[in-house]
């Protein structure tokens, strides 16, 4: 039945993993953005990862990628709005489904918090999930909270579905569809009483009956909500294994610090914890 | 019983009898639907006798979709006597319906 292993994330932790799992003889599927989009690929200068100080952090992405897809890891490009574990692990990316046996969480850490009413409106007007649930706004007003490079496909899609959209971000993006109105806003706050009504845009109050908000990653306990965390991190033990049976995490989500060497390190631990969790299964 | 599959008058119908009905609102086009499937079908089965379970497929019944506020899918939804006593939204592992249900029975 599907990988052997699923790896969330596609930064040095989750890449770590696969290649350790790979190492072992598993199937690895990594999902995530592609790797350019990573917050390290920004990363000018990286002097402390042993044996190649100066390197860039888009020089390093590019070598342990390189590496990954060498040792036969397989990828899967987009960002996982669902997950069940049931029978293994079942993840939707998209439309897509995938499945695997043991399931290694490498998101790094979701550096938004949510906007204020995002929690208490979700699936009564909030979506993360465009492709899933853009179909229900029809004809209707939304707006969407775009944080990521791929947002404004999601956007452009909602609008051809029959969607009346209005984009909001910081910044407007370029691959934006033109007959999208945009609004320049940093916070953004929901607002309703049973449902959705309206956002809140730096103050400027807008209507709508739905809001997609598209971040990189959802966040671990939004995926699995019966994963432990401590101080906003997921708490693992020295293998990395998480509260949940089957399922491990390393990385910048396990806490500080947000290194890439100690990344590394827990992705390599996190891998073989993983195999030895599928060889203990099967015997 | 096998899952039943409704359009708005079986449905209707099914609402109209005493007891619980099991409704997962769902689309094709929707990933963590199909990832639900399976689930809904073991419940039907281990359910059987005791639990109505049907689904209704939300882009053919569009007008029961928005009857019953369905902002996000999978939704699904408890009735007892034709009442709404309960509704998950998102995907969840089969114990967590189990344990709505039995909190109903």
């Amino acid at each position: 039945m599907g990988y052997d292993v699923i790896v969330l994330g596609s930064g040095p932790a989750g890449l770590a993993a696969a290649v350790a799992a790979r190492g072992r003889g598993k199937t690895a599927l990594v999902i995530g953005n592609r790797w350019q989009a990573s917050p390290l690929a920004k990363a000018e200068k990286i002097d402390n990862y042993l044996g190649l100080p100066g390197r860039t952090g888009y020089e390093l992405l590019e070598e342990f990628q390189k590496h990954a897809e060498a040792m036969g890891v397989e990828f899967l490009v987009g960002r996982a709005i669902s997950l069940m574990a049931w029978s293994g692990f079942t993840v939707t990316v998209g439309a897509d489904m995938v499945q695997g046996n043991a399931l290694i969480m490498a998101p790094g850490v979701v550096r938004q918090t949510k906007f204020p009413g995002e929690q208490e409106f979700l699936g009564r007007g909030v979506s993360y999930c465009a492709t899933c649930d853009g179909m229900l706004y029809r004809n209707k007003d939304v707006v969407v909270a775009g944080r990521t490079p791929d947002a404004p496909e999601e956007a452009n899609y909602l609008k051809s579905i029959g969607c009346r959209v209005t984009y909001t971000a910081p910044k407007r993006p370029e691959a934006l569809d033109e007959g999208i109105p945009f609004v320049a806003a940093n916070r953004v706050e929901i607002k309703g009483e049973q449902m959705v009504s309206a956002v809140v845009l730096d103050g400027q109050e807008l209507p709508c009956a739905g809001v997609f908000v598209l971040r990189a990653s959802l966040a671990p306990t939004d995926l699995l909500p019966a994963l432990e965390t401590e101080g906003g991190y997921i708490k693992v033990d020295r293998a990395m294994r998480t509260s949940v049976e089957g399922v491990f995490a390393c990385g910048d989500c396990t806490g500080a610090p947000l290194q890439v060497a100690k990344a590394v390190g827990e992705g390599h631990i996190a891998g073989l914890t993983a195999c030895e969790y599928l060889d203990r299964k099967t015997t | 019983m096998a899952l039943n599959h409704y359009d708005e008058k079986s449905f209707n119908e099914a609402l109209a009898q005493k007891g619980l009905l099991l409704v997962d609102f769902w689309a094709e086009w929707c990933g963590p639907c199909k990832m639900l499937g399976p689930v809904i079908e073991q419940l039907a089965a281990d359910f059987d006798g005791k639990v109505v379970v049907g689904k209704v497929n939300v882009d053919d019944e569009p007008e029961l979709a928005q009857k019953y506020g369905i902002m996000s899918i999978p939704t699904v939804m408890l009735f007892k006597d034709g009442e709404l006593v309960d509704k998950k939204i998102g995907v969840m592992p089969p114990q967590e319906f189990v344990k709505l249900i039995n909190a109903n029975l």
